[in-house]
């Protein structure tokens, strides 16, 4: 899935996610800020490779903002974003 | 006579005040209170050095002090509370010696015994005469009890009142009297009311917490505990104060009066009085204005001092004649250690207050909490520091079920019976841990940032800077 | 499977999502339809999906309510939704037979382009209109999968120009139209929830009368109607020492080859028998009244 525009998804609310998207350069560009970096940033970047690779994104750059997300609610939030994101359907 | 003083900088000066030497500030104006700071400037400014400050708790309202320990002014700190802004700088390590953090009961036995003696200690007063007589419950920054402030008075080598309004010789129903006052300040404002209480306290609308309150409930119905004279202290977090609502509700149901509610003081221990549920409410700190009009105006709502509230020193103290006590944690490890000192990243974010001494005092000692915050499990294999230890926790109420301390066989059999949820504590923490995943551990500091100190004495853990 | 009581959660909000199995309710609904707004319907759809997906919701049930058939996301609602087997799916501002056939049908579709196993989820027309009361027997008998009726006053109040009262006397005939209705088709049927969140004994009352007038359960917006409801929706001890005595009666009357038998004087008839196995089946699920006699 080609990402064509910028799109962004969830809340800054804790227990949530925001996730921003955009076109990338041929690759995938992730940046990610969490209030639990130290104790799962490695499991959450897992995930949004793991969404980003099950939606066939291949080049983006994507932004997350992670207050404290379970997986699933993280996930869910960076499938938001890539569906928004791949144009007008 | 008189002992109306021109300034807060003439009364530092009367009081002699020199390098080294240590003051003290209570913390009834909490995040409103403008007098730490103004005191803090005035020393400041007039070039005295390396103090101690020892301040019954200290808020984000106080950050100007980070300053003042950067320039060298103030040099050790002793606490019982210090909220996460400020906790914060602490954590970084902008001090070289280690906060002293002790107990809202501790603090004033090391007070009254001479372990930590007070040099000047400054009193911020919403009324206060020209003698030096003064009382929480009057005036625009009123703050209902001054419970905290008695040790500070009384064993001060000076004591220095300061006030926004100064009223007739004698002012009617003081809370801290004449003669242990040296000098009188007025100022324009001692504090911006706004941030000394809070208005009416309304019941948590989450839902989480709701649950959590009314299993709370549950457990002090089942506990044995609740019958007429029943003594009860909660806290001023949303989960705990929902579960005085669902108490009082089972407490009427059932026609039980009990003895007296302790503590800091909302609407809700007032709605409880009110009710009937309780004879007194001993008061050694109002939250919001429900609880400082009742202060004020009923006279079973008393006011006490820290010293009578839980000072280990003391001939006796309230929390050893309590009941039940609601109690919130950043932490319970499988240990039922508590920790309410600093967040899961290890930076300092509150302190104990007067959680280790009811804990220690009361017969059921309850610790509310959800299964998580923000994808970080409650319960962990040790906690990041011990500020409560195990021994004094009974069981923890969370969303996900209600573990009892093993020491407490009759209670876990209690709540058996009466069918509540009862889940093993190390069961709960793997039932979390499915949910979030287990977190990584976080590599502690090579600096000591502050000693948590038992409400005994001795340490009681150690708390390390954030990387 | 008991369903005393179901709560409405926003599909939206992921604190809510996460914690729905310990909410005490028996069933939860994650609401699609009026608690998401128009621009976080995708978002909204795909947090369901995900939380039914990874978190395990324990022994509490999941109903989903969708949007209504005449919205563009009905079908990506169910698209998404019905691989994860939701026990039931609420249908929204059912006014018709035919509406209700409208989602039965594409279930069906969906069920059979991923494969699924038929029937798995149930539909529950909600019931908010005064077409859908008018209706309400052809909804409720309208196809196998309609398990239960589910009457929403807010917008049904609407709908017939009156105020929606504490009391509910509006409501009343639709309240009666729906029981005897979904009884008379044979499925379940629920009372709308009690909005006064700060009203402790409003629901009481509220959730007493539904009862009292035949529904299987009732639902609620806030946690703290759960535990009322539960409690009024569940049998009390009188209950259940007389359901077994019914039982009790009947297996006595069977060894003496009795046909007609009494207790207290009252016919023993084959509704009083369902009840009582009813009554005991639920207090045996629930662990109250007396063991296994």
């Amino acid at each position: 899935m080609e990402i064509l525009k910028n799109a962004f998804a969830g809340t800054m609310e804790s227990s949530d996610a925001y996730v921003e998207i955009m076109p990338g350069d041929g690759n995938i560009e992730i940046q990610l800020e969490s209030v639990v970096k130290e104790q799962f940033g490695k499991e959450i970047e897992e995930a949004i490779k793991d969404v980003l690779e099950e939606n066939e994104v291949k080049s983006a750059n994507i932004r997350v903002v992670d207050r404290g997300a379970l997986e699933c609610v993280i996930r869910a939030r960076v499938e938001t974003a890539i569906l928004r994101g791949k144009g007008n359907e | 006579m008189n002992k109306i003083v021109k300034s807060i900088k003439e009364a530092i000066l009367l009081s002699n005040l020199k390098d080294g030497m240590t003051i003290s500030f209570h913390h009834h104006l909490r995040n409103g209170d403008y007098v730490l700071n103004m005191v803090m400037d005035e020393i400041a400014a007039m070039g005295i050095k390396d103090l101690t400050v020892n301040a019954s708790s200290l808020f984000d309202a106080h950050m100007p002090l980070a300053g003042h320990i950067k320039n060298g002014v103030v040099t050790t700190v002793q606490t019982d509370y210090i909220a996460a802004g400020l906790g914060r700088e602490f954590s970084e390590g902008i001090m070289k010696n280690p906060v002293q953090f002790r107990t809202h009961g501790g603090r004033p036995a090391d007070i009254s015994t001479g372990k930590t003696p007070i040099d000047v200690a400054f009193i911020a007063a919403p009324a206060a005469d020209p003698m030096g007589n003064c009382s929480g419950k009057y005036g625009k920054s009123a703050c209902g009890s001054m419970g905290y402030a008695f040790a500070d008075a009384m064993f001060a080598k000076k004591t220095v009142v300061i006030t926004d309004n100064l009223v007739e010789y004698p002012l009617q129903d003081y809370s801290i009297s004449e003669d242990y006052i040296d000098y009188v300040a007025v100022v324009d404002a001692i504090g911006d009311p706004k941030g000394i209480v809070s208005g009416t306290t309304k019941i948590t609308r989450d839902p989480v917490g709701l649950v959590m309150a009314a299993n709370a409930a549950k457990v002090i119905e089942a506990s044995g505990l609740l019958k007429d004279g029943f003594s009860f202290q909660t806290g001023a977090g949303g989960a705990s104060l929902a579960a005085a609502k669902f108490l009082k509700d089972i407490m009427l149901q059932k026609g039980i009066c009990g003895s007296f509610g302790l503590g800091g003081i909302t609407g809700y221990m007032v709605d409880m009085l009110k009710a009937g549920c309780f004879k007194n409410l001993l008061d050694v700190q109002c939250f919001d204005l429900d609880a400082v009009e009742s202060i004020k105006n009923d006279p079973r709502h008393m006011e006490i001092s820290s010293m009578q509230y839980a000072s280990p020193a003391s001939r006796s103290a309230v929390v050893n004649s309590l009941d039940v006590v609601i109690l919130g944690a950043t932490e319970i490890d499988t240990d039922f250690n508590v920790n309410v000192h600093t967040d899961s990243n290890g930076y300092i974010m509150g302190g104990s207050g007067g959680h280790s001494d009811t804990a220690a005092g009361a017969k059921l000692s309850m610790i509310i909490a959800p299964m998580m915050r923000a994808r970080l499990p409650i319960v962990t294999d040790r906690v990041t520091c011990v500020s409560t230890p195990g021994k004094d926790i009974d069981v923890l109420v969370t969303q996900g079920g209600i573990a009892v301390n093993p020491k407490n066989a009759e209670l876990r059999q209690r709540l058996k019976d009466a069918k509540l949820p009862i889940i093993d504590i190390e069961e709960l923490k793997a039932k979390t841990e499915k949910i979030t995943g287990t977190p990584r551990k976080i590599p502690k500091g090579d600096k000591v940032v502050a000693e948590v100190i038992c409400r005994g004495g001795g340490v009681l853990d150690r708390i390390y800077n954030v990387k | 499977m008991m369903r005393r009581s179901m709560l409405f959660l926003p599909g939206n909000n992921p604190n809510m999502l996460i914690n729905a199995s310990c909410l005490g309710a028996d069933a939860v609904i994650f609401d699609l339809e009026d608690a998401v707004s128009p621009a976080e319907k995708d978002a909204a759809r795909i947090l369901v999906r995900n939380t039914m997906r990874y978190m395990d919701l324990g022994g509490c049930e999941v109903i989903v309510r969708i949007n209504s058939v005449d919205t563009p996301y009905w079908k990506m609602d169910i698209d998404a939704l019905l691989p994860h087997k939701p026990a039931l799916i609420l249908l929204p501002k059912t006014a018709s037979k035919e509406d209700a056939l409208i989602a039965d049908n594409y279930m069906s579709e969906v069920e059979e382009r991923l494969g699924l196993e038929t029937g798995v989820t149930g539909l529950m027309p909600l019931i908010e209109t005064a077409a859908g009361v008018e209706n309400a027997y052809a909804i409720a008998s309208a196809s196998p999968r309609v398990k239960a009726l589910f009457l929403g006053a807010e917008d049904l109040t609407a709908d017939l120009q009156c105020k929606r009262t504490k009391e509910g006397r509006e409501i009343e005939y639709a309240r009666c139209r729906l029981v005897v209705a979904a009884r008379a088709a044979g499925i379940d049927v629920y009372d709308t929830p009690f909005t006064d969140v700060n009203d402790d004994e409003g629901i009481w009352e509220d959730a007493r009368l539904a009862k009292n007038l035949g529904f299987t359960g009732k639902a609620s917006i806030s946690p703290r109607h759960v535990e009322v409801i539960n409690s009024v929706f569940s049998p009390t001890v009188s209950e259940i020492d007389y359901a077994y005595e019914v039982m009790e009666a009947i297996r006595r009357a069977k060894e003496q080859g009795k046909g007609a038998i009494a207790l207290y004087g009252k016919m023993i008839d084959a509704p009083i028998v369902a009840r009582a196995e009813r009554t005991i089946s639920m207090a045996q699920a629930l662990g109250i009244g007396r063991g296994d006699n």
